[in-house]
């Protein structure tokens, strides 16, 4: 060995997930693509919002590209506050979502992770996640000069109902009307069939990930799934995602039998409320590792899972519109805070923990109800942290680590 | 058995000794700059002032923003739940806390043994916390000492709406030019305070008896504007500046 070799230490080497290194190399071949000139591939480029229904863009052979993501690299990569201070210079407002503040900036300069996104050809925004979208999406249109399609989603506070199903049902049509045109070729309905079986496929496989976590010591935790999210988020509807998952269930099986736990000791388990605080990733998953509190559950992951009931396989085009209309941040504060009861009794978990996101209004907005519903129905501690996913300008870190040392303190 | 508790706050360092569950003295010094230094100071003042030596300590534990600093405590736990276990000492009965420290506002809920049930703090801003009256005492030329007394003097309450301790100090300075009563802005800054805490208190659900701890604990204009808006007696010990050491004297004898 030479002195320049690392000594590496066997016990977190053997609690290492072996697959985060598939991901990387999936998740880099993914952006080549993109980033490959289209008189190579062949390929349009679509820039797609987080929630909208990115199936028929595979069917059409489109790259689905995703500045939500981007954002979420922006914020890991700590390039956030530089980027969110460009936007405001360029006179958008702080309260803006740091996600739309770094992508618009970004668009502008000639830098970001992976030096930028792909200049779309179209732009395909549903505000089944939030109403900003609509804004970015329009801005983000005027810049490229490049034709929108906004897929508009009613919020089901409780339910969803027929008027509902015909509204959605209809700009389906348009959504393929729109693909249709740009494309200059017909829609193959069959590869639609193909393509739906391979999104819910990928969808099952990262629950069934996700509930591994049941398991004590729970075989990762959702600092891991923050990361192997990017797969069902940029490329549901692919074999290379359902591949992907499926090596990555029988690595967390094979933990699972193994005994093999994420964390050396898990004494308390916890599910998590809202989007990740990207720039802070490492620094929250030690902290929480130190009290050997394991983050076993999170509303924000299996948002990518949790309407997969509603798709029909026999007849997935029909069913798309009920799917991504009923994801759970289009839905009312009732149904977010059954979710998370739900979360807490099947993850078994002691505790929650809410990030009050500035960023993000919609996840935010009713979470001090979900916390009075939550100690009114099951009576357990929960923990309130302010920040942002991306903007690190609202992220305290003597007030946070405060908070967590105190609420395990009381959880003793 | 002998311990002492060591509460590093951002304005000032607070230290306090326990001997067999009884407190044999406390004190309080300025943070400074260097609160790994603080916590030193402080400590030594107080085995001066209690006539014992270092070696006669069997256990410290450090809390306050700084206790992750204090390398020659045995542990460090978070100032809520040393406040808690501290005002379970001084009155049992206590089944709700306000605390309210230089840089942070917490409203804490605590059951009959003293051990916290939920609590809240103020989000990422300095209104409604001590250097937020430190900034107004400056801008309305009065020692902050004096606070307290001169708002109860007050005729009529200012209204000061800003959420932010800048802002705020410009509504003071406005307030000032129109030639309101110096009285009346000092009573409408400690009602300000009072807003903002009962959203914290009411958001958790505070129960009385209720304490007031911490430093502002000191100003009867804040703990008055407190009782107005929760409605209930506020109780102040002589000891609620230095609750938190205390606290933390206690939890080092169950070490």
């Amino acid at each position: 060995m030479t002195l320049t070799e690392k000594i590496k230490d066997p016990e977190k080497e053997k609690r290492k997930i072996k697959s985060d290194k598939k991901m990387r190399d999936l998740m880099t071949a993914y952006y080549i693509e993109a980033k490959t000139p289209k008189e190579q591939t062949g390929k349009k480029i679509a820039w797609i919002t987080s929630g909208g229904p990115v199936e028929p863009l595979q069917v059409m052979d489109i790259i689905p590209v995703y500045p939500e993501n981007y954002g979420a690299m922006i914020g890991a990569s700590k390039m956030g506050v530089e980027l969110c201070e460009k936007a405001e210079q360029m006179g958008y407002s702080s309260d803006l979502c740091s996600y739309a503040r770094a992508d618009i900036a970004c668009a502008t300069v000639n830098g970001g992770p992976i030096g930028g996104l792909p200049e779309p050809d179209m732009l395909i925004c549903c505000n089944n996640i939030c109403g900003t979208v609509l804004k970015w999406y329009e801005v983000q249109a005027r810049y490229y000069k490049v034709p929108l399609f906004i897929l508009d989603t009613p919020i089901c506070h409780t339910e969803y109902n027929p008027d509902m199903k015909r509204y959605v049902t209809t700009q389906i049509q348009e959504y393929i009307d729109f693909l249709e045109k740009i494309c200059g070729k017909r829609f193959d309905y069959d590869r639609m069939t193909e393509v739906g079986k391979l999104s819910i496929q990928g969808q099952r496989l990262w629950q069934e990930i996700l509930d591994t976590t049941m398991n004590r010591p729970a075989p990762m935790t959702c600092f891991d799934a923050f990361f192997h999210l990017a797969m069902i988020v940029t490329l549901r509807g692919t074999k290379t995602a359902v591949d992907f998952y499926e090596s990555l269930l029988a690595e967390m099986k094979e933990r699972i039998a193994q005994g093999i736990g994420m964390l050396p000791q898990e004494k308390y388990r916890l599910v998590w409320d809202n989007l990740p605080v990207w720039y802070r990733l490492r620094w929250l998953s030690n902290k929480f590792a130190s009290h050997s509190a394991c983050l076993v559950a999170d509303t924000y992951t299996s948002g990518w899972c949790s309407s997969m009931q509603y798709l029909d396989e026999n007849d997935f085009l029909g069913s798309l519109a009920e799917m991504y209309t009923r994801i759970f941040l289009n839905t009312g504060t009732d149904i977010m805070a059954d979710n998370i009861v739900k979360m807490v009794e099947k993850y078994e978990a002691d505790g929650v923990v809410f990030h009050s996101n500035r960023s993000c209004k919609p996840y935010s907005l009713g979470q001090y109800d979900i916390q009075r519903i939550i100690q009114e129905k099951i009576g357990i501690p929960t923990l309130m942290i302010e920040a942002d996913m991306s903007d690190e300008r609202n992220f305290s870190e003597s007030q946070i680590e405060t908070r967590i040392d105190a609420f395990i303190e009381m959880l003793k | 058995m002998i311990t002492a508790g060591i509460d590093v706050g951002s304005i000032s360092a607070k230290a306090a000794i326990i001997k067999d569950n009884e407190l044999l003295g406390a004190c309080v010094i300025l943070t400074g700059y260097n609160s790994r230094n603080a916590g030193r100071q402080v400590f030594d003042q107080i085995l001066l002032e209690v006539n014992l030596d270092a070696s006669q300590i069997d256990k410290i534990i450090a809390t306050g923003y700084g206790r992750n600093s204090i390398e020659f405590a045995d542990k460090a736990v978070t100032e809520i739940t040393c406040h808690a276990a501290g005002a379970n000492f001084l009155n049992p009965e206590i089944r709700s806390i306000i605390d309210i420290g230089g840089q942070d506002s917490k409203a804490i809920v605590i059951n009959e043994k003293g051990k916290v049930q939920d609590f809240s703090m103020n989000d990422k801003c300095a209104a409604g916390t001590g250097r937020f009256l430190e900034v107004m005492a400056r801008a309305l030329e009065v020692d902050l000492d004096a606070f307290g007394e001169l708002s109860l003097q007050a005729d009529n309450v200012a209204s000061i709406s800003s959420l932010c301790t800048v802002f705020a100090e410009s509504e003071v300075i406005s307030l000032i030019a129109k030639g309101e009563k110096r009285e009346n802005i000092i009573a409408g800054i400690h009602a300000s305070i009072g807003s903002r805490v009962m959203a914290m208190g009411k958001r958790i659900g505070i129960t009385s008896p209720v304490m007031m701890t911490g430093g502002v604990a000191k100003n009867i204009g804040v703990v008055k504007a407190l009782e107005e808006k929760f409605n209930t007696p506020i109780i102040v010990s002589a000891h609620a500046q230095v609750n938190g050491a205390i606290g933390a004297a206690l939890i080092a004898s169950t070490l």
